[in-house]
């Protein structure tokens, strides 16, 4: 074996890698934004972000698009992490799905994804004219994601087309843009759900206690635990909400995201059972399930 | 999900505290279409429990509806990502794989074979360490496989597993497994060294994938999932130079100024001695910064910031590098592109272009050749299409600090982007100032193939002249007396019977040179041309005297082993600058003082005095007639005059 002076482990790596593209946004772009979903790839990125720029600030704003349908609890977290570190936070819904009682248990999640998250991060980027939007995507997450980009190329529209993506060498990133177009940059494109994890632990990283199991009221639906988060939620005749251990591996909106029954309320035990676990962590997200290749088309529309 | 991992018994904390000690390991893989490689990559994900169950449900329904594989699951379809690749069958991109072991964490590149996608083999062979080479046991080497060899190799990718497939399809035939070895070794050993493993599998069915098998008995090394877990990785990026592009310059206030950069190559610590490029300006480390505390020591490629003892002015496109070995720096540069784009390079063409994290416009001044990846000759090109590789000199507005690709990856290598439509048009590996590439060239295929063999012999030549051939380099400053002795040690040569000729840096200008100027690499392009012509004229048995300023001990030495070692003599004219600037025979220097011209070695750019000298001539201290007789009798002593 080579004698290293600085043997990196592969979180050292990824975090090197990581942090070197955040730096990367704030020298290339004029106006980055960082999105902000609240969620523990979220808080891993916004850990790496102060990273990058310690002992300086982040320079750059943080972008919540809040759907108005997230766990109530995700929002506290969001409203104490960014007092705590005094982020510069931008909250944005769009107008349009409010006024119009945009609701995912009566449009359908299709279209309320549509208008709610697409059509509301679109709206946030155009209003901040924001060039470049650092998002937590995770190559490992999808398979229409595999290919992404660290810096993925969107036109004036927003959109993705696999086409013009620019082949990737070395980390000579080619952050060149015209007028208009913009950049989704990712810097957590290599980690996995795993190193995600791994990393948390290691770096004793907070993260929103829905991770976490605990006693949660819960509906089941198609065969997915619901947790009934506020009375917004229409309950079936004779349907009551069941006391049930959970524990969520993804969060987003609450009548969209899947629990699973665990007794794990500790990070070490939540680890533990992904260890052992057999199903992915997508699983739990309605949304790819609409069809096949549904990311794809969706990130075609402009989903992150 | 992790099969060694038994939660009953084994303590989470433990398992952690192992993970996160997990060694990073990216590799390519690569191969024709149908090769293998989707499948194989299945197979590992598959037999590493890297797959979850509602993923391989998904492909089982798959399967049914675009499946190859009839009746079983098609590991394939787990890589293959978009729907559109899907339904035609093919892999159009480069697509990142992750799983894990016990020991390491694997990135895969997957990467197309389609003749036409050389452009993402480039991409995805850019960041890895280590290839796997899939070749069909029923095909052998094809010319995509020598292909594949090729562009791992101009990438740099240190080793590479030569993974023998479908060994099931041809009943695990030994004499096939072996020729298929041999030819790819006759193969690979025209180009640069490097470790390469030969290992027959099937992937469909998973013998030597994860899992040993008995169906190859002559085959008895490691698996290819062994072999990935135990290869020897990392480290070569620290043994190198330090060397850090500054990405981002952190100053939250007037108390901390930090450079915030990837270390591309080496380590640094606390104390050493470093310069700032491409300014010069030297200082020391005082930290090395980062969220989690000073280091006493960093090495590539973590990310830190840098704060130096003194006010170093340094920006973003500024490399940071060791004091005791700088990197070159020029604006002229020779380097290997892969071109990416549809539409053909011609010269003359201007980019930007991207090193490190300089971004600087540019202009392609010539293509030098084209790779034929077939047969590895260099042939002439007047433009570089798609997927084609091809040297070029490229000049930049800002000049560039780096180092040769083969060296230092991450300092060794560019992109041109598109000035209008930014679109990545070709990636670069440096291979070297443009001027020092050219003393090393390959000759365009072909060159060999004209002349005749002469009728004439060396010792007739000699017996004929009473002399063997020598060039003699008489090299100093402007002013150190070369000309003159030249002109005199001619004179003296023809009074003794011999036959010689005379070159002068200042006479090969009029013609042979009279498109160069007075730059660095105008200069190293003026002593190349000569020396050139000093082969041929000592070919045909004459001695050249040969009176350069010659600055620069690289261009001597490729000097000396253009001409020949055994007949090239290194004469140093040593009067001092003080001596050549006070006589100033051609009134050179006051021309100078009075125009402010550029160019002077000594001083405008240095003159780097010889090592070790076969001569050295105090020019200011004897006059010409005894130099001259100080040569005529090395040239005796030698054995080059009878």
């Amino acid at each position: 074996m080579t004698s290293l002076q600085d043997p990196l482990s592969h979180l050292q790596s990824l975090e090197a890698e990581s942090i070197d593209i955040i730096r990367e946004v704030a020298s290339s772009f004029q106006r980055p934004v960082m999105m902000y979903s609240i969620g523990k790839d979220s808080s891993m990125m916004l850990h790496l972000a102060r990273k990058a720029f310690a002992p300086g600030p982040i320079p750059f704003p943080m972008l919540h698009v809040d759907t108005t349908w997230k766990f109530r609890e995700m929002i506290a977290f969001r409203d104490k992490v960014a007092s705590d570190l005094g982020l510069d936070l931008i909250v944005h819904s769009n107008p349009e799905g409010i006024a119009e009682g945009m609701s995912p248990f009566v449009h359908g999640s299709r279209v309320y994804t549509d208008v709610m998250k697409t059509q509301a991060l679109k709206q946030a980027l155009s209003a901040g004219r924001f060039d470049c939007a650092i998002g937590g995507a995770r190559r490992d997450e999808e398979k229409s994601r595999a290919k992404e980009r660290v810096f993925s190329f969107r036109d004036r529209n927003h959109r993705w087309d696999p086409k013009t993506q620019r082949p990737e060498l070395w980390n000579l990133w080619n952050t060149r843009i015209g007028p208009g177009e913009s950049v989704r940059a990712f810097p957590l494109s290599n980690w996995t759900e795993l190193d995600v994890w791994t990393y948390i632990h290691l770096e004793k990283i907070d993260v929103v206690p829905l991770y976490l199991a605990a006693e949660r009221p819960i509906v089941e639906r198609d065969g997915a635990l619901i947790m009934v988060d506020d009375d917004r939620i229409p309950l079936e005749p004779g349907e009551t909400p069941q006391m049930r251990s959970v524990r969520f591996r993804t969060l987003g909106c609450y009548p969209l995201t899947g629990a699973v029954e665990s007794e794990a309320s500790t990070l070490s035990e939540v680890i533990t059972e992904m260890l052992v676990a057999r199903t992915s962590e997508r699983q739990g997200r309605v949304i790819d399930h609409d069809g096949d290749g549904s990311m794809e088309d969706k990130k075609k529309e402009g989903y992150f | 999900m992790d099969p060694r991992f038994d939660a009953n018994s084994d303590n989470i904390e433990e398992y952690l505290a192992r993970h996160e000690r997990k060694q990073l390991l990216r590799f390519l893989t690569c191969g024709s279409v149908d090769d293998g490689k989707s499948t194989l990559i299945g197979r590992l994900l598959h037999d590493t429990k890297g797959i979850y169950e509602d993923q391989l449900a998904a492909v089982e329904g798959a399967s049914k509806k675009y499946g190859t594989q009839s009746g079983q699951a098609d590991l394939a379809l787990l890589v293959d990502g978009l729907r559109s690749e899907r339904e035609q069958g093919i892999t159009i991109d480069v697509a990142y794989r992750y799983f894990s072991t016990e020991h390491r964490k694997f990135i895969v590149a997957d990467t197309p074979g389609h003749e036409q996608y050389t452009r993402n083999m480039a991409t995805g062979a850019s960041t890895c360490d280590l290839a796997v080479l899939l070749v069909d046991a029923r095909h052998g080497v094809s010319v995509q496989t020598r292909r594949h060899c090729v562009i791992t190799s101009l990438l740099g990718i240190p080793k590479i597993i030569i993974a023998v497939n479908k060994m099931d399809i041809v009943d695990w035939d030994q004499s096939v497994y072996d020729s298929i070895c041999e030819d790819f070794k006759a193969f690979s050993s025209k180009l640069p060294d490097r470790e390469q493993h030969f290992i027959p599998m099937s992937a469909l069915e998973g013998d030597y994938v994860a899992e040993a098998s008995e169906k190859a008995p002559y085959y008895t090394g490691p698996t290819l999932l062994e072999l990935l877990e135990t290869i020897e990785i990392g480290g070569q990026e620290q043994e190198t130079p330090f060397r850090m592009p500054v990405n981002h310059v952190i100053r939250p206030d007037l108390d901390f100024r930090g450079f915030g950069g990837r270390i591309e190559s080496g380590v640094v610590r606390p104390g050493d001695r470093v310069t700032v490029l491409p300014a010069g300006t030297e200082s020391r480390v005082e930290r090395i910064s980062t969220f989690d505390g000073d280091l006493d020591v960093a090495g590539a490629p973590r990310s830190v910031a840098i704060v130096l003892e003194d006010e170093v002015d340094a920006s973003r496109g500024d490399m940071i590098v060791a004091s005791a070995e700088v990197p070159a720096t020029s604006d002229r540069i020779a380097a290997d592109l892969v071109w990416m784009h549809e539409e053909e390079l011609q010269p003359g063409r201007e980019f930007i272009l991207r090193h490190g994290t300089r971004i600087t416009p540019c202009r392609i001044r010539r293509i030098i050749h084209r790779l034929d990846v077939d047969t590895l000759e260099s042939v002439e090109a007047n433009s570089l299409a798609l997927n084609e590789i091809g040297r070029v000199e490229i000049e930049t507005d800002s000049p560039l600090v780096f180092d040769p690709y083969e060296a230092v990856r991450g300092t060794g290598s560019l992109i041109l982007v598109d000035r209008i439509g930014n679109w990545t048009m070709a990636a670069g590996m440096i291979r070297g100032k443009a001027t020092e590439a050219r003393w090393t060239a390959t000759p365009i295929s072909g060159a060999d193939r004209i002349g005749e063999e002469g009728l004439v012999s060396a010792d007739e030549r000699a017996a004929r002249f009473g002399q063997k051939p020598a060039t003699i380099l008489l090299t100093g400053l402007a002013g150190s007396g070369k000309t003159r002795i030249a002109a005199m040690l001619e004179r003296a040569l023809f009074d003794l019977g011999r036959v010689a000729i005379r070159f002068d840096g200042t006479t090969m200008r009029k013609g042979l040179n009279r498109d160069l100027g007075f730059s660095a690499s105008d200069r190293s392009e003026n002593l190349r041309r000569s020396m050139e012509a000093a082969k041929l004229i000592n070919d045909e048995g004459i001695i050249c005297v040969a009176a350069f300023v010659a600055p620069q001990a690289g261009n001597r030495e490729q000097a000396k082993a253009l001409v020949g070692t055994d007949r090239f003599l290194v004469v140093h004219c040593s009067a001092p600058l003080e001596h050549c600037r006070a006589k100033d025979p051609t009134g050179l220097y006051a021309h100078a003082a009075e125009r402010d011209l550029d160019g002077i070695p000594g001083i405008s750019f240095d003159y780097e005095v010889p090592e070790r000298p076969d001569l050295e001539l105090p020019t200011h201290q004897i006059d010409p007639e005894e130099a001259v007789n100080r040569i005529l009798a090395l040239l005796s002593e030698r054995g080059f005059l009878r």
